[in-house]
């Protein structure tokens, strides 16, 4: 495990570096895990996509990165954060103060459900200069920023900012969400499931505008969502989250193409697409496995049909299947043949 | 008449104009405003078909689907099961040649969330039982209790004795929309109305609902007006069953056609940012670059853009496109095939207007943003 641990850190610009990360529940029947003991980097400048179902621990994997994890959860491991010219920063040892500044400056974010996080009583306006104030930054070079980026998610600044939240309709509140959430010019943006609640045109723009902005402002993204779909062409990275863990980490051509992990390819092949024959499209029998219960061995082998005595036993740690491509998965080689994809692998559109 | 020639569901011209209050805020304006909802639809379904109605949020669909099976009365025009017309059965009953009674029974729903439809403090046997009782009530209870777990079982919910004694916070996700299902095909349906049942639903979900739709649409003998915001879903539904996709915005049908040709070769601009939002899973598919629209934000259906609706986002707007409204028209003589749109009219003043520049895209659309669409 470390051998692969080790590689991933010496070949990238690595931004946020997650250990052995863990969040945990106590519940009346037992110790929940909702997220295991997770290792993933995320390097400078680019968009990872993380996917998973739900109840897979996304969210949770994205509330870990700035220390957000709420109780009764506990967050255990190591989460680094390397700033582009400054020392290391030990996230889960900081103060409330030093998260405080971690969080907007640093690594922002926008949740899911943030919409209704707007307080309804203020303006728009109120909010950015109240985020602004809050963290020593200049007003005016606040201001300045906040209406650019105003502006570059189609919206008309002088419009917008002395509106109330109950003014404008949720595909613009999401948007003014987003531009909050960059105005004192963070390094990292996390965002989960950040359109899941909009209309496909409306989703689909903001995507294209993230896009935009993640060039225009070298930002990195970490895009949380349950639509693998969503971030096939604007993801950098992908990586796939089942039962509380990374099952496949690797770029949306190594991931999608050439997927290694059983899993992702029948997530692959169960998704609607309107260019996919539709009989090759089928769904994944079986549910996800209970956070509880301890399942020995592979998480997925219940519902896997490669499944055999060494799955039900052993657990395959994330390992290389090929150049910077990861799978969780003792029988990857077999793949290919026992789980065709759905889709063509050529470079047809 | 024989009744299978002719259409289950016909609407003509149907308009729902709401008068909305401006909420808290109504002390500001004097006056309500009338927000057009459906604005002069036509629309039919035949026995067995399949029409998918696709849209964003505030466009109207919901209200048509709801006008459609005889929840909302619409402000003007007709809506007719097998030639009844729905509100005249209710107001006349003795003149009716179908009772409403009737009418009501064979045109049933799925909500968009089933789960807020169950009541949480019924098992799934009462919420099943209750409207079986008031349609079959010679049906005795042993009987019914038969073909309620007989249609559990056949959704998949196995063992339904099981089942049926659940409440429905006991019950997935997917579970739910099943019971929803269930509770609509008991009552034999013509048509069930089934509002955005999918996309809530996990992707590895989604496929399986589908399936199981169709095939109790086809066991039934039921049709389906299916609506959602999703084309990939819609394409699923319609193109395996040979049914309808019709496109709506701001209150009108703007494209409908079979879903092959909507989608592969779709006449409309709106249609066409409508299938570039659709998310292509194939990495390379890359459909980068300019958005296909000139402004994301949907405008104020109380106050609806003059000419064609779509023009103060059309990346195609020429000026006509301001004044003059372009009707729901075959695309060439032949086909059966509609668009609103001036370009597939080749000897259309439309090419000779010229384009709407960006001086006037920018007051179009601030005075378009600010509207509280949702």
């Amino acid at each position: 495990m470390s051998r692969t641990v080790q590689a991933e850190r010496s070949d990238a610009d690595t931004v946020i570096e997650v250990r052995d990360t863990s969040v945990t529940f106590d519940m009346d029947r037992g110790k929940s895990r909702v997220l295991d003991s997770v290792n993933l980097d995320v390097r400078r400048g680019e968009i990872l996509g993380v996917i998973g179902e739900s109840g897979a621990g996304k969210s949770m994997f994205a509330s870990a990165l700035i220390d957000a994890v709420v109780d009764p959860g506990v967050l255990n491991g190591d989460i680094t954060y390397y700033p582009a010219d400054e020392e290391p920063v030990d996230v889960l040892e900081l103060d409330d103060e030093g998260v405080r500044q971690l969080r907007w400056r640093d690594i922002s974010f926008v949740f899911q459900g943030a919409l209704s996080s707007w307080n309804p009583t203020m303006t728009f306006e109120a909010h950015f200069k109240e985020t602004i104030r809050a963290h020593d930054v200049s007003m005016e070079e606040g201001m300045k920023r906040g209406r650019e980026l105003l502006r570059e998610l189609y919206l008309d600044p002088d419009r917008v900012l002395d509106s109330y939240p109950h003014e404008l309709s949720g595909g613009m509140k999401q948007r003014m969400l987003i531009a909050l959430s960059l105005v004192l010019d963070p390094e990292v943006l996390v965002l989960d499931e950040p359109t899941a609640a909009l209309d496909l045109l409306m989703q689909r723009s903001i995507i294209t505008l993230l896009g935009d902005l993640q060039e225009e402002y070298d930002l990195t993204m970490v895009f949380v969502t349950h639509d693998l779909e969503l971030l096939a062409d604007l993801a950098d990275r992908l990586a796939v989250m089942y039962a509380f863990e990374f099952v496949e980490v690797g770029t949306p051509r190594e991931l999608i193409l050439d997927s290694k992990h059983p899993y992702t390819r029948s997530l692959i092949n169960s998704t609607p697409n309107l260019d996919t024959p539709i009989d090759k499209m089928h769904t994944i029998p079986g549910e996800s496995p209970d956070p509880v219960e301890t399942l020995q061995g592979c998480s997925y082998h219940p519902r896997c049909q490669l499944a055999d005595d060494l799955c039900e036993t052993s657990d395959p740690p994330l390992e290389d299947v090929g150049e910077g491509h990861r799978a969780a998965c003792h029988y990857w080689e077999d793949v290919d043949e026992e789980i065709p994809l759905s889709i063509e692998g050529g470079a047809e559109p | 008449m024989s009744r299978s020639d002719e259409p289950v569901l016909s609407m003509e011209d149907v308009e729902v104009h709401f008068e909305e209050s401006e909420g808290f805020l109504g002390g500001m304006f004097s006056e309500p405003d009338l927000v057009r909802a459906v604005d002069g639809v036509d629309l039919e379904i035949g026995t067995n078909e399949v029409v998918a109605l696709i849209g964003e949020s505030g466009c109207g669909k919901t209200t048509l689907g709801k006008a459609a099976i005889g929840l909302q009365e619409p402000t003007a025009g007709s809506v007719k099961y097998r030639g009844q017309d729905i509100w005249e059965a209710r107001r006349n009953e003795e003149k009716a040649d179908i009772p409403y009674g009737e009418i009501r029974r064979s045109l049933q729903i799925i909500h968009q969330d089933p789960g807020s439809s169950l009541n949480p403090n019924e098992r799934v046997i009462s919420i099943l039982a209750k409207p079986m009782k008031i349609w079959e009530d010679d049906l005795s209870a042993e009987d019914r209790k038969a073909r309620i777990h007989g249609m559990l079982e056949r959704v998949g919910m196995s063992p339904a004795s099981d089942y049926a004694q659940r409440y429905p916070h006991q019950l997935s996700g997917g579970e739910t929309q099943r019971v929803a299902l269930v509770r609509a095909l008991l009552m034999n349906p013509d048509v069930i109305l089934a509002d955005e049942p999918i996309s809530a639903l996990d992707v590895s979900l989604r496929v399986d609902m589908m399936e199981l739709l169709l095939d109790l649409q086809d066991q039934f003998d039921t049709s389906f007006l299916f609506i959602s915001h999703n084309l990939s879903n819609a394409r699923y539904l319609a193109e395996k069953t040979g049914g309808t996709i019709g496109i709506m915005y701001l209150g009108e049908i703007v494209e409908k056609g079979s879903a092959d040709e909507v989608l592969n070769d779709p006449q409309h601009p709106y249609t066409k940012a409508l299938r570039w939002a659709t998310p292509n899973i194939h990495p390379d598919s890359a459909d980068n670059g300019e958005l296909p629209v000139r402004d994301i934000d949907i405008p104020d259906p109380i106050d609806p853009p003059s000419g064609c609706r779509f023009h103060t986002r059309c990346p195609e707007a020429r000026e006509v496109c301001q004044e003059e409204t372009p009707g729901l028209e075959p695309v060439t003589a032949e086909s059966d095939r509609l668009s609103a749109c001036f370009r597939p009219r080749e000897d259309h003043e439309y090419w000779s207007s010229q384009p709407i520049t960006d001086e006037e895209r920018t007051s179009d659309s601030a005075s378009n943003r600010g509207a509280t669409v949702d």
